[in-house]
């Protein structure tokens, strides 16, 4: 296994966002980490990136292990080398990756210098060929360029070949294509499928959107209110899907043939972090909940993690 | 919004420890200030010609000035001249800036332009500059003081309070209030000037500090409130010929316009910090 | 249902920026000539990405912005010709809602000031109850009206935005992207509601959004618009799209079905930039379908008789529409 979460609980000085995560990811897979706002997804980005101390988060239970090593159990420097090196991170803003007074070539050229000790012509060969295979038209013209000349799918491309440059083993790419037009959004998400597939990288997509999930991803682990709620792969989990929540998430995007008025949304809000209720903390949004839901916490067993799942759902 | 919303952040500034002495300095000046006739016996114009150079006693708590008059006495009633010359002077042009910089942000174009040029050209005076020609035109007394200290502070309220408007006037409510039919007069009152209001008032607090120095510089040259009636700055001025031989006529008032200076500062940041942290709880 | 409520005749705007440090003086067309009828009851999707001119065609609709050419009639009235006074009544008609509920609220004021302001701005008494009823209408607990907008989740904003627009009982609602910067199960919700609100009562919609999918659900018709101009009207949405940007629109949406993967054809090409459009058709550049007609000759905006129009020079034949999977 390339990146193993375990159990992972972090606390936040009085909070405790993330409770009991656990999924994996291998070579050459793409997991959809997808919830709502307020579901912790991004939280787990900044934990498997060894990034918790920016928050002043703590792992308080349970590990991430990546290539077998536990990430607690790295000083800050090893971790820092880990990251950018075989660890890439893929940000929804590409300008909070960016220099904005450097030219474009620069700064793909330091990741592959840096990581894989290149020359500096080496190094642009690389980063012309990154380019190329990312789509991007006249590749030497967009090295000289910098960041503002670049329109938004632009700068994402780049970042991306950014996070590549450095021959990562994973990519985790937090929203990656949220801020941009739809046609970009396809072309980047096909683009990132893409490579890592070819590369033979892991991926960790971490996205609100169910039908990027539907398009790109091998496996799901859906996030809710801190806990994952489901896990498994995409084709069984969108034909079947077995938590109430899933569903919903599910029901929750038009497509061909929905009936004019059945679109519903799932009624009430994610609870924040302070007002979790007991039990199973979708129970009072959740059309199926029975009094046990509310008493007891529905351990994560078959791929989810409810008291009623749904009929027929896979086991 | 209430007045015990917009009074919160002032009683929050009080929580830090910096907050809590400079607003407590504040508290005493001003309760001095307006209490003075019943905190001292003695009156600030009458004169005891042998009880002149008294250094500091049971009787005369500061000692006496070159007139045998209570140095105490001279520095409450100076206060009130200092501060409330200096607030009354910082409200005319806190208005006047608010108004002209609503007015100049919110339809901009020509308006805009010639307020811009003006306030361009008074900002690139050192404020004394500014005031001294004032006083020059109205003549010196506290109407001049007034008037001085009114327009050295205008151009620095119209600046912010037109940057503020102009920032606010690309909200998306300013849109939506407009789109429900409001008019100009209504988005200005209603939503962008309330809006402007704490970072004006955070700079008016702070700019009130720099007026005391100015009301006191002007009192020094002997331009502002005329005597008997005391001012920090006059007396300061008048202490400069007993330097060595009452060293208190020039030092307690100089201590009270540093330290009454040095408070108002760091109170001022104590209110950003509170008024901040009310921001940051609203855009989440 | 036949009578149109508001009709926009060769709707054109125009930005001028002025020369500046060296740079020369430039225009952009963020709206050209879009015709148009809005019919009583209808729900009008318009659709595209940023930069189409969906947004400013949105604000020249309700006048919040002037036109630099054509007319916009609402019931009957060239409101494009009307002072801002006279234009004040019709407002009680007309309102918007708008993209980002976070800004779109003054944080001084409560829910209930919110609720009021349409009645102060036209200068309306407020009825009695009106503000606990409005509340209700979009699904909020009257107990919330002393609340300030920071104490609301972005839903709950939303749905109080959509109650400003109602406050007067207007005919006509602008949606400006309402649920673009919602979670997925809100974006629903709000759906939900505003389809309940049509229903209910007998509102008219101009629905402005990116998304072709949700367009496809919830409107009547599709105007698709790409950088300023109006390329296809689909009079029904279920229709297959002529379009080659219509199609490129649908085939980039992404299905939460996993059965329903495919590869896609990205569009290639660059976006030419808005300053300087080229000669031809706008979408020239990024059309796989694209022949020297198309990069010399702008197409028009040709209707048939069913109310599908297309501005294209080389649309797919009509029973090979590309229909998706």
């Amino acid at each position: 296994m390339l990146l193993e979460v375990e159990n992972l609980s972090v606390t936040i000085g009085q909070i405790s966002p993330l409770e009991g995560v656990g999924f994996s990811l291998d070579r050459g897979e793409i997991l959809g980490l997808v919830g709502e706002s307020g579901s912790g997804k991004s939280l787990t980005a900044l934990a498997v990136t060894g990034l918790l101390p920016l928050i002043d988060g703590r792992v308080t239970a349970g590990h991430v292990r990546f290539a077998g090593r536990d990430l607690a159990a790295l000083p800050p420097c090893a971790l820092r080398a880990l990251r950018g090196k075989r660890i890439g991170l893929v940000t929804q803003n590409p300008m909070t990756a960016m220099d904005p007074v450097q030219r474009i070539g620069a700064q793909v050229d330091v990741m592959s210098r840096l990581h894989l000790g290149l020359s500096a012509a080496a190094a642009r060969a690389r980063t012309l060929e990154l380019l190329t295979r990312l789509r991007i038209p006249e590749a030497a013209a967009v090295c000289d360029a910098y960041p503002h000349q670049l329109s938004g799918g632009m700068k994402q491309r780049i970042v991306i070949a950014m996070a590549l440059a450095a021959e990562p083993e994973l990519i985790v790419a937090d929203e990656p294509t949220t801020a941009l037009d739809v046609t970009v959004q396809a072309q980047i998400i096909q683009l990132l499928g893409e490579e890592v597939k070819r590369r033979g990288l892991g991926l960790l997509l971490i996205t609100h959107d169910m039908g990027v999930v539907a398009q790109v991803c091998d496996r799901v682990a859906v996030l809710y209110a801190g806990r994952i709620a489901e896990l498994g792969p995409v084709g069984g989990i969108f034909a079947r899907p077995a938590h109430p929540y899933t569903r919903a998430l599910i029901d929750c995007i038009p497509r061909e043939g929905t009936a004019p008025g059945s679109l519903t949304g799932i009624p009430g809000a994610v609870p924040s972090v302070t007002t979790y209720p007991l039990g199973c903390r979708f129970h009072p949004r959740c059309p199926r909940a029975r009094p046990i839901c509310s008493a007891t916490v529905p351990p994560l067993l078959n791929g989810h993690a409810c008291h009623n799942p749904l009929e027929g759902a896979d086991g | 919004m209430n007045m015990a919303a917009a009074l919160a952040p002032a009683a929050t500034a009080l929580r830090s420890p910096k907050g809590a002495i400079a607003g407590g300095w504040l508290l005493l000046v001003i309760l001095g200030a307006i209490l003075a006739p019943w905190l001292t016996p003695y009156g600030y114009d009458v004169q005891n010609l042998p009880g002149a150079f008294q250094p500091p006693n049971a009787q005369h708590w500061l000692g006496t000035d070159e007139f045998g008059r209570d140095l105490l006495t001279r520095l409450l009633y100076g206060a009130r001249t200092s501060l409330s010359v200096s607030a009354v002077a910082i409200g005319i042009s806190v208005t006047a800036g608010l108004i002209l910089g609503a007015v100049a942000g919110y339809f901009g174009g020509r308006l805009d332009r010639a307020v811009t040029v003006v306030v361009d050209l008074t900002w690139s005076f050192p404020e004394i500059l500014v005031a001294l020609i004032l006083v020059a035109i109205v003549g010196p007394g506290v109407t001049g003081t007034l008037a001085a200290i009114g327009v050295a502070y205008l151009a620095q309220f119209t600046r912010l309070a037109r940057a503020q408007i102009m920032a606010i006037r690309a909200e998306t409510y300013v849109e939506a209030a407009r789109s429900l039919g409001a008019s100009d007069a209504f988005i200005l009152f209603r939503h962008l000037i309330p809006n402007t209001l704490s970072p004006v008032l955070v700079a008016a607090m702070l700019a009130t500090g720099d007026a005391i120095i100015l009301e006191a510089t002007l009192g020094f040259f002997g331009l502002g409130a005329q005597p008997p009636i005391p001012s920090w700055g006059a007396m300061m001025s008048s202490g400069t010929a007993q330097l060595f031989r009452a060293p208190g006529i020039i030092l307690f008032p100089g201590l009270c316009v540093a330290a009454t200076v040095v408070a108002i500062n760091l109170y001022g940041d104590a209110l950003v910090r509170a008024l901040d942290i009310r921001s940051r709880a609203r855009t989440h | 249902m036949a009578e149109p409520l508001v009709t926009l005749r060769g709707l054109s705007r125009r930005f001028d920026t002025p020369a500046a440090f060296g740079r020369p003086a430039r225009s952009m067309m963020a709206v050209r000539d879009v015709s148009l009828d809005i019919l009583c009851g209808a729900t009008i999707g318009v659709v595209g990405e940023s930069g189409c001119g969906k947004s400013t065609l949105a604000r020249l609709v309700l006048r919040l912005i002037e036109p630099t050419g054509g007319t916009v009639h609402f019931d009957g009235a060239d409101i494009t010709a009307l002072s801002a006074r006279a234009m004040r009544p019709l407002r009680q008609r007309m309102a918007m809602v708008f993209q980002d509920p976070y800004s779109s609220l003054d944080p001084r004021f409560r829910i209930s000031d919110v609720l009021e302001e349409p009645f102060r701005v036209q200068g309306l008494p407020v009825p009695p109850g009106r503000i606990t009823e409005l509340l209700g209408l979009v699904g909020l607990s009257p107990a919330m009206a002393g609340n300030y907008p920071h104490q609301l989740s972005g839903g709950q904003r939303q749905r109080l935005g959509i109650a400003r627009a109602l406050a007067l009982s207007p005919d006509f609602l602008v949606l400006d992207e309402p649920t673009a910067s919602l979670d997925v199960s809100i974006q629903a919700q709000i759906i939900a509601l505003l389809e309940r609100l049509r229903a209910e009562l007998g509102l008219t919609y101009l629905f402005i959004s990116h998304d072709l999918g949700l367009v496809r659900y919830f409107c009547s018709s599709i105007v698709v618009m790409y950088l300023g101009s109006v390329v296809e009207v689909l009079a029904d949405p279920a229709l297959p799209p002529r379009h080659p940007y219509t199609s490129a629109l649908m085939e980039s949406s992404f299905i939460p079905d996993p059965a329903a993967r495919r590869l896609l054809a990205p569009l290639t090409g660059e976006i030419p930039s808005p300053y300087n459009l080229p000669p031809g058709c706008a979408f020239a550049t990024r059309c796989p379908a694209a022949t020297d007609l198309c990069r010399h000759t702008a197409p028009t905006l040709i209707s048939d008789t069913g109310g599908h129009a297309l501005a294209c020079h080389h649309p797919p034949e009509p029973a090979a529409g590309g229909a998706t999977p």
